[in-house]
């Protein structure tokens, strides 16, 4: 106050005409309206950067580089016994698959009018996938009656050729690279211009399982996907029972002493403790003293259980807390016992905020990898695990843990697939925030 | 109650799935980074074309892996460690403690090592001399024993262009940087007489002190920012190199040939890298690459002994095999090793 009667002005001057004092007050006032404006400019700066960066790299995961063959099965090569058993027919080996595939495409390239007297037949072949005479063998073996036909079949080209369509790999580069030559991008243009190869819509980067550095055309993220719903599934089945009821307890049934502030405590601690200390716990708990499988989503599950339950039980609290008293003074008040009033009344009334917490914990779960690099999940898993609960105990990766692992291979083209899993992960966490901000703008309720 | 009646029975179910031991059908391995590529690639062969489940092949780090094979005997311990660099004494020990009494050793060929910079810049050729005269703490300078003075390869060797130093080397939990070490720095060391002047400067009690003394400063790197130590792998390199122009990194033989339209490889005492030079031994910086199978779970473990079969055979790692595709340098005696494995030959104890 003592400010105001020293400032005051002596000479009485126009409110339209600012004084010093106001001028420096407003001046201060349009610094901090900067300031504030520039902080977000930042933020947003950062989120455009990350976005551009990675829809730039990932968006051209979805679409892959396929050549349109006309394979001849040639029955005295994949079925010599002549009796179109696929148990004898297994003998064959995707080695055997291979020449095949390649002897098509070199006369599917004679049939086109394509010059290809620059390359050897191993270059020619060089084009197509590794992963190509798996499909091709997969497919017969599940069909016998091919053999003998000649059936289209698109087959993947290799990493390479599926750069140079997407401009990652030019000439320049081509001839500075050990894995392809300018001469066989010539060919692969020629085909192109043909029509034989051309760029489509890859379901397999949603089907496929991990491939090795040879083929990262082949990798997907199938296994990833499933790996990380099933540890959802155990994650939600359990940490939802347990976190709700251990929140109703604590902030309806247990009295305030000592012991239930240290549980407060420890459970507030506990939401902040980094993701890789879970993970050390799980190695010595679940699978060095309980004997659990490793590389396993259930034990994947149970670590995030661990870590979601803080995050679950303070949401529910705050839901719970959120009731007012008068609903429960009412249930007592017409003879509901305690347990009617929680079930009946105060739950139901908390569930959108309980939900909420839990799609929040869940979408945390889903995006955290630390915890599973130290129980095996950090692996090459290319078998898909069986439908649960037999499946909750057999090998799978996770969502993020793949973005990890392809981020560290050699081939160039495991960036793309890196950025291309990112953004299916982003969408996923996305569509979960979503759910959860409809919830509460649908079912909040207000007092 | 209905809802609650719900999740107590999933919980009870899940429980004792949980409890119920299941029998593992897919083999497990984990170890050396440098190997998983080559394991990845065999493994993904493997599940294609024989009717066991895909092995599950884990990173880590060849040490990490040789720990965990050495855990005990059992369904939840892992059946193979791969490794860049050869057990230790007191990883064996830890197996025979733990029950883990016969491991076979299983070499799957070379690696080779090489020193690559960014490909718009100039040419090298190297020695372990220039290496050790660049990057160590100390260095002999008419001499005398000072703190190194070098600021660019010019000051190193007048034959090599004036390029600041600055190079990315493996970090020490990696098998490449023990082959570093061993390879070059230390060549490097004895080969510029450094190291019998650290001996003569050396303040040790007797001669076997001044040496291990000596030995010690032969790998002590400086500390001023010319060398920088990579822990993550080859790709962290690469894009510190692509920030760095004027950097050269130390790469594994087949990254650098999945990157050759990256960076330019140097020669080491002039010869250039290559999977010939480094099969017939004139590469000087090379590492066999080996790994080690627990023999309790053949036959118990689904697949195990074919798998390693597969691996050896003339169709994986023979020399025109995928894996010499991906940069692996073939064994010269792989047949040896073929026979040892159908044999099941445990390894014996070190030299």
């Amino acid at each position: 106050m003592t400010d105001l009667s020293a400032g005051l002005p002596h000479a009485p001057r126009s409110l339209f005409e600012a004084d010093a004092r106001t001028r420096r007050r407003n001046a201060a006032e349009a610094r901090f309206r900067f300031y504030g404006m520039a902080a977000v400019a930042v933020g947003i700066l950062a989120l455009v950067f990350l976005l551009v960066s990675i829809l730039g790299n990932g968006l051209s995961s979805f679409r892959q580089t396929g050549i349109e063959l006309q394979v001849t099965l040639d029955a005295a090569v994949l079925d010599k016994a002549g009796n179109r058993n696929p148990e004898d027919m297994k003998k064959v080996t995707t080695v055997g698959y291979g020449k095949i595939i390649g002897a098509a495409l070199v006369e599917g390239l004679a049939g086109a009018g394509i010059d290809t007297s620059a390359l050897t037949t191993k270059q020619v072949s060089a084009l197509l996938s590794d992963e190509a005479p798996r499909r091709l063998r997969d497919m017969v073996l599940a069909d016998p009656s091919l053999v003998g036909q000649t059936v289209p079949f698109r087959a993947l080209a290799s990493g390479r050729v599926d750069g140079f369509l997407k401009g990652r790999v030019t000439m320049e580069s081509a001839r500075l690279d050990s894995n392809v030559s300018p001469e066989q991008l010539e060919v692969v243009q020629a085909m192109k211009d043909h029509g034989m190869l051309s760029l489509a819509f890859n379901p397999s980067f949603f089907t496929n399982a991990d491939a090795s550095e040879l083929r990262p055309e082949s990798a997907g993220l199938g296994v990833a996907m499933l790996g990380s719903l099933y540890m959802m599934i155990i994650v939600l089945v359990l940490s939802l029972p347990i976190g709700v009821a251990a929140s109703i307890y604590l902030e309806e049934l247990a009295p305030q002493n000592r012991w239930t502030d240290i549980i407060e405590v420890n459970i507030a601690n506990l939401a902040a403790v980094p993701a890789i200390v879970y993970g050390i716990l799980a190695l010595a708990l679940f699978i060095n003293f309980m004997g659990l499988p490793q590389s396993a989503p259930v034990v994947g599950g149970l670590v995030l259980t661990l870590m979601t339950l803080p995050t679950i039980i303070i949401a529910t609290r705050a839901a719970l807390k959120a009731v007012p008293p008068s609903i429960r003074d009412a249930a007592l008040g017409v003879g509901a016992s305690r347990m009617q009033t929680i079930f009946h009344h105060v739950l139901p009334l908390a569930m959108p905020g309980i939900l909420t917490g839990t799609i929040l914990g869940l979408a945390r779960a889903l995006g955290e990898s630390a915890p599973l690099l130290l129980i095996g999940m950090v692996a090459f898993v290319k078998d898909y695990p069986s439908a649960p609960p037999q499946g909750f105990m057999e090998p799978a990766s996770a969502l993020p843990v793949q973005v990890y692992q392809w981020t560290q291979r050699a081939d160039p083209a495991f960036v793309e697939r890196a950025s291309g899993a990112i953004i299916v992960l982003l969408v996923f966490l996305i569509a979960m925030n979503a759910t959860a901000i409809l919830l509460r703008r649908r079912f909040e309720r207000r007092w | 109650m209905k809802p609650v009646l719900l999740c107590t029975s999933v919980l009870a179910i899940g429980a004792m799935t949980a409890g119920v031991a299941q029998a593992r059908d897919n083999i497990q391995i984990a170890g050396s980074s440098t190997v998983l590529p080559y394991a990845t690639i065999v493994a993904e062969a493997f599940g294609e074309n024989f009717d066991f489940p895909t092995p599950v092949v884990e990173g880590g780090g060849s040490g990490a892996g040789r720990k965990k094979l050495c855990e005990g005997v059992g369904e939840n311990t892992i059946d193979i460690a791969n490794s860049s660099s050869r057990i230790k004494q007191s990883d064996i020990d830890l197996c025979a403690q733990n029950g883990v009494t016969e491991i076979m050793e299983v070499r799957i060929g070379y690696d080779g090592i090489v020193f690559a910079s960014d490909i718009a810049g100039p040419d090298f050729a190297f020695t372990p001399e220039q290496w050790f005269n660049a990057l160590a703490a100390e260095v002999v300078k008419d001499g005398a024993v000072v703190a190194n003075p070098n600021k660019t390869w010019a000051d190193v060797d007048a034959a090599l262009p004036a390029q600041n130093i600055l190079a990315f080397i493996p970090g020490t939990k990696h098998g490449t940087r023990e082959v570093f070490d061993l390879n070059v720095l230390e060549q490097g060391c004895k080969g510029s007489g450094a190291y019998d002047a650290f001996v003569a400067a050396s303040t040790g009690a007797d001669d076997e002190a001044k040496k291990a003394e000596a030995a010690e400063k032969c790998l002590a790197l400086r500390t001023d920012g010319a060398s920088v130590d990579i822990d993550g792998d080859y790709t962290e390199t690469l894009a510190r190199i692509d920030a760095n122009k004027n950097a050269i990194g130390i790469f594994g033989l087949s990254f650098y040939q999945n990157n050759t339209d990256k960076l330019k490889v140097a020669a080491m005492s002039g010869i250039t890298p290559s999977v010939e030079t480094i099969a017939s031994g004139e590469y000087p910086v090379s590492r066999p690459l080996f790994f080690y199978v627990k023999k309790a779970h053949i036959g118990v473990i689904p697949g195990l002994k074919d798998y390693i079969e597969f691996f050896v055979s003339d169709d994986m790692a023979g020399p025109d095999g995928p894996l010499a595709a991906y940069g692996l340098v073939s064994d010269p005696e792989l047949a040896a090793t073929q026979a040892a494995v159908a044999a099941e030959t445990p390894m014996g104890p070190l030299e």
